[in-house]
């Protein structure tokens, strides 16, 4: 599934879109940066409510394919410059978790 | 082979610049043209050491050297050091504060991840004193 695909599956609102729509293989969810790092498939969507700087470095650093903001947690400043930044992918949804990862 | 050496300072307790090491490590891995998996593994277990210092130690120092085959990381700080080591290795031990677990660490997984993403690891540390941690990664 492409991350634009993906986009419409979630009703997402794109906060950032690198210039590429890359295929996405699978997903990860979870809070916890280490269980991210250390489970994480490359190029993976990545379900969380994190929503601060640390997630841009993960995501850049662990290869993520796209991080999906859940429950319409919003970025904070520092994660929203980040991200256009390091030309991450991020995308907000309102739908809990476990609701948008079955959708994939 | 020539080889390629990077120093960094890592600043304590800034979670706004910290990983800016590792994202410069890997941007370096990239242009040399090493294989994405190797630079993914590389990057995240240097992020793992560095996010250790800055949240652990007060921050601290990254020495890097890439050679043709290789990479040489040393993460080197003069913080409350490691009283027990084995215990800070095993999954899931975390001394953490609230306020660092509300920033997603916490985990207890850094120190294992470290060892499970490279191929060379080691750890020494004095308390009182600080802590190094080396790794590397073969090409
Ligand atoms: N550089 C360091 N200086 C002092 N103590 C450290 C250092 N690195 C690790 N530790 C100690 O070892 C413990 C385990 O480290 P580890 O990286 O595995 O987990 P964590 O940092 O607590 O959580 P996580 O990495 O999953 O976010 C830490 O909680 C801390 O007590
Ligand atoms: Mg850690």
């Amino acid at each position: 599934m492409k991350i634009t695909e993906l986009i419409k599956i979630l009703d997402a609102k794109v906060i950032s879109m690198p210039q590429q729509d890359i295929e996405i293989s699978g997903g990860y969810c979870g809070d916890l940066l280490s269980f991210v790092m250390g489970r994480a498939p490359e190029k993976c969507a990545w379900f969380t409510i994190m929503n601060n700087a640390n997630v841009a470095a993960v995501a850049a650093l662990a290869d993520i394919g796209v991080v999906v903001l859940c429950e319409n947690v919003q970025p904070d400043g520092h994660l929203l410059k980040a991200v256009k930044n390091k030309e991450i992918a991020l995308i907000v949804t309102a739908l809990p978790i476990f609701e948008a990862a079955r959708k994939i | 082979m020539s080889s390629l050496h990077l120093e960094f300072d890592v600043a304590g307790n800034n979670f706004v610049s910290a990983g800016s090491a590792s994202n410069e490590v890997k941007l370096t891995l990239k242009k040399l043209g090493v294989e994405p998996a190797i630079i993914r593994k590389v990057a995240v277990a240097m992020y793992e050491g560095e996010i250790n210092m800055v949240i652990h130690a007060g921050g601290g120092k990254a020495i890097v050297d890439i050679f043709g085959d290789k990479i040489d990381i040393e993460l080197k700080d003069s913080g409350p050091g490691i009283a027990d080591i084995s215990l800070a290795m095993k999954e899931g031990y975390s001394t953490a504060t609230d306020t660092i677990r509300e920033q997603g660490f916490g985990a207890g997984m850094g120190l294992p991840n470290m060892k499970r993403y490279t191929d060379e690891f080691e750890i020494e540390s004095t308390v009182g004193v600080g802590t190094t941690v080396r790794l590397a990664v073969y090409f």
